[in-house]
């Protein structure tokens, strides 16, 4: 996302300081392409490795600010505190989705349902925590994000009251604190 | 084992037909959207992780390799389906189609 705001030439002669503006952005890089690599092959012979190994060493010499612009040592925590999140996640898209099945079954279904549109704000700055609510509360189902500006602003359609009264809630919560943002 | 998966593989079925039962019932287009998120979480998730759980019968290093790369189907489903179900929304929203609301039905 901040990605697609800078021209792509700019990142591979742009001057470096440091270590830890470049050298971890591309130790990581380089794991991920190289494990992936191993994945998608699933053969080992020395050959297959060595080109793996040089492709991928190419791919994030060159383009090793993509996945992290700018590196911080924070970008760990966060991570680890986004992999926490993720059981929570699927044991309420899981409520949820009993919750639809129920209504999907349901045989007076026009009368217990009540679509709505709920508009919040939250005080999300950075792209990626938006982009995780917005996400997140459309993988739920029952709630879509119809839109989410940068402002925080968000539109969601829901289905029926009980949905749109639990709405910004826990998750916004949980987010914010992945993200260390203030709610 | 195999009851086990046979089992999960009935739930992700009975998730699939409730969200196509439900997009068949819901009045309006934007509700119809909401069962189909049914069937892109809960039952490609069930149903993929039925299949993994398969495909580790005999446990070999590829076996586990490959069940790796069925996880990853529901890695990116997980990833795409909310940004697809938005922009078709976002879609409907800016050519100006109303939501179907209870006040519309009984006008």
């Amino acid at each position: 996302m901040t990605v697609s705001t800078r021209s792509p030439g700019q990142n591979s002669c742009k001057q470096t300081s440091g270590y830890l503006k470049s050298f971890f952005p591309f130790l990581i890089t380089f794991f991920i392409m190289f494990l992936s690599w191993i994945v998608l092959s699933g053969k080992f012979e020395p050959l297959l490795l060595w080109l793996g190994g040089i492709s991928s060493f190419f791919v994030s010499y060159y383009f090793y600010d993509l996945i992290f612009p700018d590196f911080k040592l924070k970008y760990f925590t966060v991570f680890f505190r986004f992999v926490r999140y993720i059981p929570w996640i699927l044991f309420e898209i899981l409520k949820a989705n009993f919750h639809l099945l129920y209504i999907a079954f349901h045989p007076r279904l026009k009368e217990i349902i009540d679509p709505q549109i709920v508009i919040f704000k939250t005080n999300l700055k950075s792209d990626i925590a938006i982009t995780t609510l917005a996400n997140s509360i459309t993988l739920t189902p029952g709630t879509i994000t119809v839109s989410a500006n940068s402002d925080g602003v968000f539109k969601v359609h829901a289905l029926d009251r009980q949905t749109a009264e639990a709405l910004p809630g826990v998750m916004l919560e949980k987010v914010a604190k992945i993200f260390g943002e203030k709610i | 084992m195999d009851i086990f998966v046979i089992c999960l593989l009935t739930i992700g079925l009975f998730f699939f037909f409730g969200g196509a039962v439900g997009i068949i019932r819901m009045p309006g287009f934007y509700t119809r959207l909401h069962p189909a998120g049914i069937l892109d979480t809960m039952g490609i998730l069930v149903m993929v992780v039925a299949l993994a759980i398969y495909n580790l019968h005999q446990l070999t290093f590829e076996s586990v390799l490959l069940t790796i790369k069925i996880l990853l189907i529901v890695f990116f489903v997980f990833l795409s389906s909310p940004t697809a179900t938005h922009s078709i929304v976002d879609a409907g929203m800016r050519a100006g189609l109303r939501y179907w609301t209870k006040k519309k039905e009984k006008e």
